[in-house]
């Protein structure tokens, strides 16, 4: 049995404690630990990336109690895919913070090194009540990471974060105590086994605890009505901190990919599809909804965050699609939006630390020093997020639009996508004249902050570079995506490979 | 038993939902401790009602009852309590800076 699949999630916790023993300690130290850990995780994301790719899934027993009695981690291209995916996101979120954020409050780098933890966690677990158990300590280190920093706004969203997130903790409970309840299991490859297998009393218990789940899900994931917390929270928090919570929807997004395919795929019997109706359209209006704001909002971090419920929306779209195609699409958009909401948060707070009490209002101030510099990466990161040639974004939406043709709703997916992209353009394109153009003389007090400017945006540019390694190895990767979502449309693989024949 | 333990469930349910969705900050936390004690109720019901058995191997036992939702409920509560801990001091927290204890910040 190969460690490597238990590897991405210890490596983090033990950092985490180590920073933690270090507390007191010099904070060079505990920075360059911190980094350290990350770059390690990504080493071990990418080992584990090559260890999947050929289509094998790795099954870790904790403590070597076989399946479904014990809990298993598992590895397969998904799960790889994403844990590679936020790793490279934490390392340039923590290189941001490393320029003084991560003083401003305690125990920042003891957060950030469990939120990973968690995440990794997260998409590695093979168990329905270890998925609930890693979603609460990734939680848990949001929430100091949310509030890191203090202030009143900060204090009112974060609270909002708080209590909203502990009652979809609640409901997860109710739905996997329901389903241990009928099914007597929560090893995610035996449910999907018991609930292929369920008797007729009981398909519609299952049902509710199905869409229950679904619930919890949407709402991590952002999804219309649910999605009304995070605008609020993301465009509060610190920007290092928005900038890793970036990819906390794509967990929720997760999520739903791998119970909807492995538990409710297509060989469920009468749950089949149990999503089928209902994810689709409410992706789509999730899409809308978050253009829209993006359009009205009066400051840029919340503009982004509204982008970040827009791009949930289109990432949904193509999971709710549900054809091999279109997740194929889902899974190479994914990385890039993540990136390229990560790059905004991170460059709306170099824009915000020059414009002294105007912060990032939208209204007209002087001109920024350095404006040429920070407005032309400015563009560069909108367009990645507009999903314009010749950025990646544009080959994922490219790709979705590509896969839409064949489903009977095309018209509906193909309008949406494409008037969102326009009014997403819009807002980008309004800020950014507004932020940069639209300047007034300055009027004698020189601008606050002016130096470092080169090594503040680097993390920036490091985003911005992973966006166009994504559009440079498209091919690959695209191949790579398509075969994830062939592998996750075949859950016969999964399930076998946890409870049949023994250990690979 | 079940009768009992059902109404029990649905009673605090029900409590919590209402408190939860008050204004101020005291009542919402009360709301939520008391949708976690149902559902920490719920999922050890879970492993059906059974009385006088033992959870673990026993020479002397006549038959078990599930350990599993037990091994649940304990990590549960546990996580409930955290949440809980750290949700008083977000509203005290709140309460200092915002001045008053709406769950908005502002009163009215």
């Amino acid at each position: 049995m190969s460690h490597l699949a238990i590897a991405p999630v210890l490596l983090p916790l033990l950092a985490g404690i180590l920073l933690l023993l270090l507390r007191h300690g010099d904070i060079r130290l505990r920075r360059a630990l911190s980094v350290a850990a990350v770059v390690a995780e990504i080493g071990l994301a990418v080992a584990l990336l090559l260890a999947v790719s050929g289509g094998e899934i790795l099954v870790y027993a904790l403590g070597d109690w076989p399946a479904p009695y014990g809990i298993v981690l598992v590895a397969d291209r998904l799960s790889a895919w994403l844990v590679l995916t936020t790793a490279l996101l934490a390392l340039f979120a923590l290189l941001h913070a490393l320029r003084g954020i991560d003083v401003a409050g305690r125990h920042f780098h003891v957060l950030f090194q469990l939120q990973l933890f968690g995440l990794a966690g997260a998409f590695l677990t093979g168990d329905l009540f270890n998925l609930f158990v890693f979603f609460e300590v990734l939680l848990l280190a949001s929430y100091g990471l949310m509030l890191h920093g203090g202030g009143r706004a900060r204090t009112r969203a974060g609270l909002h974060y708080v209590v909203l997130n502990l009652a979809g903790s609640t409901l997860f409970l109710f739905a996997v105590g329901t389903l241990y309840g009928v099914t007597g299991t929560l090893n995610m490859a035996d449910l999907a086994r018991q609930v292929a297998a369920v008797p007729a009393d009981n398909v519609p218990v299952v049902r509710a605890a199905g869409l229950l789940l679904f619930g919890v899900f949407a709402l991590k994931a952002a999804l219309l009505p649910l999605h009304l917390w995070l605008p609020a929270a993301y465009a509060q928090a610190s920007a290092p901190a928005a900038a890793l919570f970036a990819i906390m929807t794509k967990v929720g997004a997760y999520a739903i990919l791998r119970v909807s395919t492995l538990m409710f795929g297509a060989g469920a019997g009468p749950l089949a599809d149990l999503l089928g109706g209902w994810l689709l359209p409410l992706a789509l209006a999730t899409l809308v909804v978050g253009m829209l704001g993006a359009v009205a909002s009066t400051r840029l971090r919340a503009q982004v965050a509204y982008l970040v419920v827009a791009s949930a929306g289109s990432l949904l779209t193509a999971f709710g699609l549900n054809t091999a195609d279109s997740i194929a699409a889902g899974l190479y958009y994914l990385p890039h939006t993540t990136f390229a909401a990560a790059a905004l948060f991170l460059i709306s707070d170099a824009i915000a630390g020059r414009r002294g009490e105007l912060a990032d209002r939208f209204e007209p101030g002087p001109a920024l020093p350095a404006h040429a510099l920070l407005g032309g990466l400015f563009f560069v990161a909108a367009v990645a997020m507009a999903g314009l040639p010749p950025l990646s974004g544009f080959l994922g939406k490219f790709l979705l639009l590509r896969a839409a043709l064949d489903h009977p709703w095309w018209p509906w997916v193909l309008g949406t996508v494409l008037a969102g992209s326009l009014l997403g353009l819009i807002a980008l394109a309004r800020s950014g004249s507004l932020l940069f153009y639209r300047a007034r003389p300055a009027e004698g007090a020189p601008p606050p902050r002016q130096a470092g400017l080169t090594a503040e945006l680097a993390p920036f540019a490091g985003l911005l570079l992973l966006g166009v390694g994504l559009t440079v190895a498209a091919g690959p990767l695209s191949d790579y995506a398509r075969a994830t979502a062939e592998q996750i449309l075949q859950p016969y693989h999964y399930v076998h490979a946890v409870l049949g024949g023994g250990e690979r | 038993m079940e009768a009992l333990l059902a109404l029990m469930i649905g009673v605090l349910t029900a409590c919590g939902v209402y408190l939860a969705l008050r204004a101020r900050a005291f009542p919402v936390v009360l709301g939520l401790t008391y949708l976690s004690y149902a559902v920490n109720l719920f999922l050890f019901a879970m492993g059906r009602l059974s009385i006088g058995r033992p959870p673990v191997i026993d020479a002397a036992a006549a038959g078990y009852t599930d350990p599993v939702p037990q091994a649940l409920v304990l990590t549960a509560i546990v996580i409930s309590f955290a949440m809980t801990a750290f949700v008083i001091m977000l509203a005290l927290k709140a309460r200092a800076e915002l001045g008053n204890d709406h769950v908005d910040g502002r009163e009215s």
